[in-house]
């Protein structure tokens, strides 16, 4: 059990680098102006992280499984150190990259290391959807700008309302981006492990069902909870201020586009809603929300004609996506030598 | 938790639209009290400037009781700042109107006939421009796209008021009817008065583009 903590600890680490990172997506402005104490914003989010974790985590995992079945926890370690070493480099050096990007190229410097063969179906699959989610981000805060612009310029209600109402809804759409962060990330974190998940399925007078891979997303869950306690605060303060700058109703928009975003791309409910109807459904793959925010801001500065365009950051992301699965596949090729050859550990069967 | 928001909003909704509503008839008591003193009627003036003062302590506590709301459960702490700048600046126009009015009760400067008209016309300028002003802060808070139109009117009436003033000025200073230095310099004094006004006016509407853009959507 104890080589199981050990070997955990790294998609753990993951997990605590991602709750500090990217809860502020969702409850920096909040935070940032003080419209929510720091204390409510974090139990809120940690609430509904581990919520969408358990609840809905499933499908972007088991998308993750496809790419790469890693098949032994020292490889499985390995492929998370490496994912989390690159994302903290990628973040020092400034990219606006997710633990998504990184995972995916640590699985696949697995692929190479064991000479299992990438599925380059669902590769397509997953790099297509990075691609695609700020574009859909940036669509869905255009509308919802809009549509919002229209409402409050029309209804011409009181400062004082309007203040009350954004709040409110930062409190609400928070709390549901919390929960599409957890179903859409948590692949990222404990994905990997699934396979490999030593917990037996716990069923509670029949009625409560956990299966052991979510008992693993929980025990994940926790790990980005208490990422979002200890360190998010900071990470809030300067950028909540910065998305900020386009007016709290704004900042709610920019907040639920995301939210949405990064719920199609982790419902399974909505996913077989939409196949039962033969409508085209929105792959279970684990999306940066860092990016779908700067989607969403641009989206909102085309709505507003082009204004405050950021073509620096669009290259940036650009540059991410390829970057990073690179750097983070060649880590985890090395490490893995390392770990076969120096600390004797079988990386696969 | 809802319900008990909304009749606390209600309740400072109706406090900010009643210290508005004195702000708007501090200038019309202001015009009122400058027709009254230019056109000789001394009780009905004294009577103005009672009320003034009645009204300047009266809009002050408002607004002390408006601040002490805000700062405790209302607003974004960002627009908290803007809008208590905005209330602190509109006081500002009802002090100056009860401070001219108390040195026409001061000072009683005497007015020529000629130039009674040009003063008249220069009170209902600068109270022109406080109601449009009032109107403006009145769309700050409900239809924030209109302000920049209340603010345009602000400084229309500004610089007519201006304008009025330079000929009054010049009208005082080369006329013969009134002999004495002393005298000309006092009437230059009260048109310069009557015209801060509507100054005090324009600074507030300047601050209110400010703040409004700060708000846009």
């Amino acid at each position: 059990m104890l080589t199981v903590i050990f070997f955990l600890s790294s998609g753990l680490f993951l997990g605590w680098s991602l709750g500090a990172n990217n809860a502020a997506n969702f409850f920096g402005t909040a935070v940032a102006t003080r419209m929510i104490k720091f204390k409510t914003a974090a139990i809120i989010c940690s609430i509904f992280l581990i919520l969408g974790a358990v609840a809905s985590g499933a499908g972007t995992a088991e998308t993750l499984g496809k790419l790469g079945a890693i098949n032994t926890f020292a490889g499985a370690f390995v492929v998370a150190s490496a994912a989390a070493i690159t994302s903290f480099f990628m973040t020092k050096i400034g990219l606006p990259i997710s633990t998504s990007q990184a995972i995916v190229g640590g699985i696949i410097g697995w692929n190479f290391y064991s000479h299992t063969s990438t599925d380059l179906s669902v590769l397509y699959k997953i790099a297509g959807t990075w691609v695609f989610s700020p574009i859909l981000t940036a669509i869905i805060a255009f509308l919802l700008f809009y549509l919002t612009k229209k409402i409050v310029e029309s209804s011409k209600v009181h400062i004082l309302h309007i203040d009350y109402y954004t709040r409110i809804g930062l409190l609400i759409v928070g709390a549901f981006g919390s929960y599409s962060l957890g179903a859409n990330n948590i692949g990222n974190v404990m994905g990997i492990f699934v396979k490999l998940s030593p917990f037996k399925e716990i069923s509670v007078a029949g009625i409560f069902h956990l299966s052991s891979a979510q008992q693993l997303f929980f025990i994940g869950g926790i790990a980005i909870a208490i990422g979002v306690f200890t360190y998010s605060k900071k990470v809030m303060m300067t950028i909540g201020s910065g998305i900020f700058k386009l007016s709290p109703v704004t900042a709610l928009v920019v907040v639920l586009a995301t939210s949405i975003t990064l719920f199609l791309f982790a419902s399974q409910g909505l996913y077989d809603f939409l196949a039962s109807h033969h409508l085209p459904t929105f792959p279970l793959v684990p999306v940066s929300s860092s990016q779908a925010v700067v989607g969403a801001v641009m989206g909102i500065s085309f709505a507003k004609g082009g204004r405050n365009m950021n073509f620096k950051k669009l290259g940036q992301i650009s540059l991410a996506w390829i970057a990073t699965p690179i750097a983070s596949a060649i880590i985890s090729y090395i490490f893995l030598f390392f770990m076969q050859n120096v600390f004797m550990q079988s990386v696969f069967k | 938790m809802t319900n008990l928001f909304n009749t606390k909003t209600k309740q400072l909704e109706g406090e900010i639209d009643g210290y508005l509503d004195r702000v708007t008839t501090a200038g019309l008591i202001f015009l009122e009290g400058v027709r009254a003193y230019v056109g000789g009627k001394n009780d009905k003036f004294e009577r103005n400037y009672k009320e003034i003062s009645v009204l300047e302590t009266d809009a002050d506590n408002v607004r002390r009781d408006i601040k002490h709301k805000l700062y405790t459960y209302m607003l974004i702490p960002e627009s908290r700042g803007d809008v208590l700048g905005l209330l602190e600046t509109l006081d500002d126009i009802v002090d100056i109107c009860e401070k001219v009015l108390e040195q026409f009760s001061i000072e009683t400067p005497v007015i020529p006939d000629f130039l009674k008209s040009d003063f008249i016309e220069l009170a209902e300028l600068s109270c022109k421009s406080v109601e449009e002003v009032v109107k403006g802060a009145r769309a700050f808070f409900r239809d924030i796209a209109m302000v920049s139109d209340f603010v345009n009117r602000v400084h229309f009436y500004e610089h007519e008021a201006d304008n009025v003033e330079e000929h009054l000025k010049r009208g005082i200073f080369n006329s013969d009817e009134i002999e004495d230095f002393s005298q000309k310099v006092h009437m230059r004094y009260f048109a310069e008065k009557i015209v801060a006004v509507s100054d005090v006016a324009e600074s507030v509407a300047e601050r209110l583009a400010v703040y409004a853009i700060k708000r846009r959507i």
